[in-house]
């Protein structure tokens, strides 16, 4: 490596370079010029994170390997019980899916149905308190894409930020710079759904303040974003009332299991079949990203 | 000579990795609040004991790598580290000759303009928390300095870079 002043004329100087050279970068990623760059140093550090994530891996596998039979079959059993009741009630979902597609088609509109998903592991990284961020093992060559939604099996998750060939940087729905267009369930009435830097909270900043919500409500992705698609669940509302207020404000706490799940969705818009295999990437689809800068 | 020159970079370049890996420890939630920025800390002690050797440019490199490592915005830790390490390579005889114990004190201030300078820049972006605990890692990373001075040194010695 050549160091980078080979005379080193004066940390003075060198201190003025530096400080340049970050503020141009700075400026450059405020103007988002800088993704293919950083796209190439990612994929350098991507090693590193699997280094730190493979003790624990390590460590969930032997866990996996010596847990008892008798706790496995009651797992199973488990498992077994819930799929059961699942599959019944996808019997009847079924079946609503197609009166509602024949209904939708009398009424002339079009309804998009079956996103398709693929399941990926959350590596065990930690990025900057305060800020939102998960890293997972799917990447570019998974088919991932900027502005991709993330589910789990709760709820909305959040949406991917940046993509390398073999991982993700997954922002969560309650990051302070994230919001999501949302629905109520129950009226239809559309708002937006805030992040806060809380892992269990949501702000709900544009609601005017008669309007028909109340605690318990269930939100839902309204779809208007373009980033995610409709009808997934986000959150339900709480109300938040303190004392000397009139009007009950309200926020929301997000369904799905943010801060303990290790497996998430990476849920394709389109109807083309996602590769199985990795490298045969069909040209993804970039939706315009929700993610708001404010 | 230049087998030692091809060794100081060598050791340097592994024991920022170090930093690195610890940076991105997966610690709980609760615990993670308080890491503190090891790669600077290892930096600091680089630019103290062998000041013509690591130096601005190579704090700014690291600087760089950080950003990628935390998904921050490029430029941020650069800039900070750049500052910072400017400073303690203008000060390493003073920094040097104060006792590991009152090290601690100008280590602490390094480490809060650090996260002073990535604040600022990070307000670039958007709103960010104000809590009294985000300047915890600046404390924290003071309280293990002597640890790590020490054992970078031993590192030091053992390959015989001065």
């Amino acid at each position: 490596m050549k160091p980078l002043f080979t005379k080193r004329p004066s940390p003075n100087f060198g201190l003025a370079v530096c400080v340049f050279a970050s503020l141009v970068l700075l400026a450059c990623e405020q103007k988002a010029l800088l993704t293919p760059f950083r796209e190439l140093f990612a994929s350098a550090i991507y090693p590193l994170q699997q280094l730190v994530n493979s003790p624990v891996q390590a460590a969930r596998k032997f866990g996996e390997v010596f847990s008892s039979q008798a706790h496995l079959l009651d797992e199973n059993e488990a498992l077994r019980r819930e799929q059961m009741l699942l599959k019944v009630k996808l019997l009847k979902f079924s079946a609503l899916e197609q009166e509602n597609l024949r209904l939708r088609g009398l009424l002339d509109t079009s309804f998009k149905l079956g996103e398709q998903v693929m399941i990926a592991e959350l590596l065990a990284v930690n990025l900057v308190p305060y800020e939102q961020v998960v890293v997972v093992n799917k990447g570019s060559r998974f088919g991932a894409y900027p502005g991709q939604p993330v589910m789990d099996a709760n709820g909305v998750v959040g949406q991917v930020l940046r993509v390398t060939p073999y991982s993700a940087e997954v922002i969560l729905i309650t990051d302070p710079n994230h919001a999501i267009p949302v629905q109520v369930n129950r009226n239809g009435l559309r708002t937006i759904a805030q992040g806060t830097g809380q892992i269990d909270k949501l702000s709900l900043p544009y609601l005017s303040s008669n309007a028909d919500i109340q605690a318990g409500d269930l939100l839902v992705t309204s779809g208007m974003g373009g980033v995610f698609p409709q009808g997934y669940p986000v959150a339900t509302v709480v109300a938040d009332t303190g004392q000397g207020k009139v009007f009950a404000k309200f926020g929301a706490a997000p369904l799905a299991k943010l801060d303990r799940n290790r497996e998430l969705l990476l849920v394709w818009n389109k109807p083309d079949p996602i590769p199985r295999v990795p490298g045969q990437v069909s040209t993804p689809k970039g939706g315009s990203a929700d993610h708001a800068a404010k | 000579m230049l087998q030692s020159k091809v060794a100081t970079k060598l050791v340097v370049l592994a024991s920022l990795l170090v930093a690195m890996v610890l940076r991105i420890l997966p610690l709980p939630k609760e615990w993670f609040v308080y890491n503190p920025d090891w790669v600077l800390l290892f930096l600091i002690y680089w630019a103290i004991a062998i000041p013509e050797r690591v130096g601005v440019g190579h704090a700014w490199c690291a600087g760089v790598s950080s950003d990628v490592l935390t998904g921050g915005m490029l430029g941020q830790h650069a800039l900070a580290y750049s500052v910072v390490v400017f400073v303690c390579v203008k000060l390493h005889t003073r920094l040097r000759a104060y006792p590991l114990y009152q090290q601690v004190l100008p280590v602490f201030l390094l480490l809060l303009v650090n996260q002073l300078l990535i604040f600022w820049t990070q307000n670039i972006k958007g709103a960010h928390s104000t809590e009294l605990i985000h300047w915890s890692p600046s404390l924290v990373g003071a309280l293990v300095w002597p640890a790590i001075f020490t054992t970078l040194r031993r590192v030091r010695r053992h390959y015989n870079i001065a």
